[in-house]
């Protein structure tokens, strides 16, 4: 069955008969009156409440201005997680002792999630930009450091000899040979740490006191205005979506650019 | 300057697990701008004594050397061809064959020239701001050994350099090597399974037995080629219809068929 290739015409239809389903679904729950309105809010319910948050401030800013703010931190957080992550990975894939150093720690570290972080990052870091920031940071971290690793640990090993035998230092065949060599695997790890950094972003948003999406779905929930928290999922939802596709597009561009692809 | 010596060299692959002995007291000596090519039959050790001597392995007895140094890493007095060319992807011609200048610590002025040279030398002109994949397998062999050839190397260290080509391409890379062992002698460490090529290019031949691999003969074959006047003639086909070629050819077949018992090609 996977190996007949869908037209574009199929896949975006069996795409909106997916979409399609799912808002009937909904829509039939939550107009016949077998789940109760506050319980769950009709698809258009939501919908109005979005168009109203475009220009009615809710917990002190419009929808828009609630994400410009969470996209601020966010940038920061991954934006932080890849220029560790990146070198950090990259010098453990060429220096053994660095593995073995950091490897233990980070191995265990990793399984902390994000959240766990919500006291000791308000406590360091405070509530302002420092300790959300620190919880994206956590989510996004362990992808940009693994791949990195990974990508510079598994470079094909007559690459590695030929820059040996051309005489190449150590810093130059960090640059110039694993970082290359590691380039794909590090844009995959970069999505997905893109990725986890989006999702960590209401927990960060817990602890913080003036905006931001999280933040306003934490307001709206303590009011039970549960057509905004819907809102804010959905938002969230949509931008997590763009920000994939747009990495997946710059993973495209590169991967045709090193002709790795048609 | 660029001779190799194997002195009783052994080497034993997973000494820890019991181990695999891969090369038995390898005794050989290799004279500046000397070419010799190693054959022998698949898994005999043949590509590792190579190795040895680019400074990828160690032996696990005896001493392999250059110079009269006992090798301890890679490095760019000891230029490597791979078979499967070992071109930087992401890097066009002209930085392939560049990088080992820069680690060299060239001005730019001089590498220029340099590559224009090696790029002349290896027909790659038109080519220059190519990437790998963009080129032929012939093409990436040529820019594999510019990139050798233009650190100026004391040895050239070639394993199996052609085993990746196709035959017509493969009889045009065997004539090109020639002229240029010609024009630039080196010392050339050749490894390979073909036994014409071997007889075609080197000096003396080496012939392996299966594994432990030792060495069972060494072929002399430059006083033949001397004596036949081979140089006479431009085409390897040409070369490889003389009588004494044949003879040498032959006798080198028998001897690794014997080696390969009754599984013989």
């Amino acid at each position: 069955m996977r190996d007949t290739p869908l037209s574009l015409a199929e896949r975006i239809g069996w795409g909106a008969l997916g979409l399609a389903a799912l808002l009937g679904t909904w829509t039939l729950l939550t107009s016949s009156g077998l789940v109760p309105r506050p319980f769950l809010p009709s698809p258009g319910d939501v919908l109005g409440r979005m168009i109203e948050l475009m220009s009615a401030p809710f917990a002190g800013a419009t929808l828009p201005q609630h994400l410009a703010s969470s996209f601020q931190r966010y940038a920061y957080g991954v934006l932080l997680a890849a220029l560790i992550g990146v070198p950090l990975g990259l010098l453990m894939g060429w220096f053994r002792w660095l593995d073995d150093i950091v490897t233990p720690l980070f191995d265990a570290l990793r399984f902390i999630a994000p959240i766990a972080w919500v006291p000791f990052a308000a406590l360091w870091f405070g509530t302002g930009i420092g300790g959300p920031v620190l919880i994206i940071f956590a989510g996004a971290f362990p992808p940009c450091l693994i791949n990195a690793y990974r990508g510079a640990r598994f470079v094909e090993p007559r690459l590695i000899e030929a820059a040996r035998m051309l005489g190449t230092g150590n810093l130059r065949t960090i640059l110039e040979i694993l970082l290359p060599a590691a380039t794909p695997s590090i844009v995959a790890g970069l999505r997905v740490a893109a990725g986890l950094g989006w999702q960590s972003l209401v927990g960060a948003e817990l602890i913080v006191a003036a905006a931001g999406v999280g933040f306003m779905m934490v307001q709206a929930q303590a009011n039970v205005a549960t057509p905004t928290v819907m809102a804010g999922m959905v938002a969230i939802g949509i931008v997590g979506m763009l920000i994939d596709i747009a990495l997946r597009q710059g993973e495209a561009w590169l991967r045709r650019r090193r002709g790795l692809e048609a | 300057m660029g001779s190799i010596r194997f002195d009783k060299v052994d080497k034993v692959f997973g000494p820890r697990t019991g181990g695999v002995k891969a090369l038995d007291s390898i005794d050989l000596e290799i004279a500046e701008k000397e070419f010799v090519a190693i054959v022998g039959p698949s898994g005999c050790g043949k590509t590792t004594c190579l190795r040895m001597v680019a400074g990828f392995e160690a032996p696990s007895a005896g001493v392999v050397s250059v110079n009269g140094k006992p090798v301890t890493a890679p490095g760019p007095d000891r230029a490597v061809v791979f078979q499967q060319f070992a071109l930087f992807p992401w890097k066009t011609v002209r930085e392939n064959i560049d990088l080992g200048l820069r680690n060299k610590g060239l001005a730019k002025p001089e590498r220029d020239e340099r590559i224009a040279g090696a790029l002349k030398l290896m027909n790659l002109e038109s080519h220059a701001d190519a990437f790998p994949h963009q080129l032929s397998g012939g093409m990436q062999q040529r820019v594999a050994i510019a990139r050798a050839y233009v650190l100026d190397p004391e040895v050239l260290l070639m394993d199996e350099p052609f085993g990746a080509l196709d035959a017509q391409t493969r009889v045009v890379m065997q004539e090109e090597l020639v002229r240029l062992a010609r024009v630039n002698p080196r010392t050339v460490l050749f490894i390979t399974h073909a036994v014409e090529e071997a007889v075609y290019l080197a000096d003396r031949v080496a012939v392996m037995t299966r594994r432990p691999g030792r060495i069972k003969e060494i072929l002399d074959i430059r006083s033949v080629r001397e004596a036949e006047n081979w140089d006479r003639h431009q085409k390897i086909e040409d070369v490889m219809d003389l009588e004494s070629f044949v003879h040498l050819r032959t006798h080198i077949w028998k001897s690794l068929r014997e080696e390969k018992g009754a599984h013989g090609v």
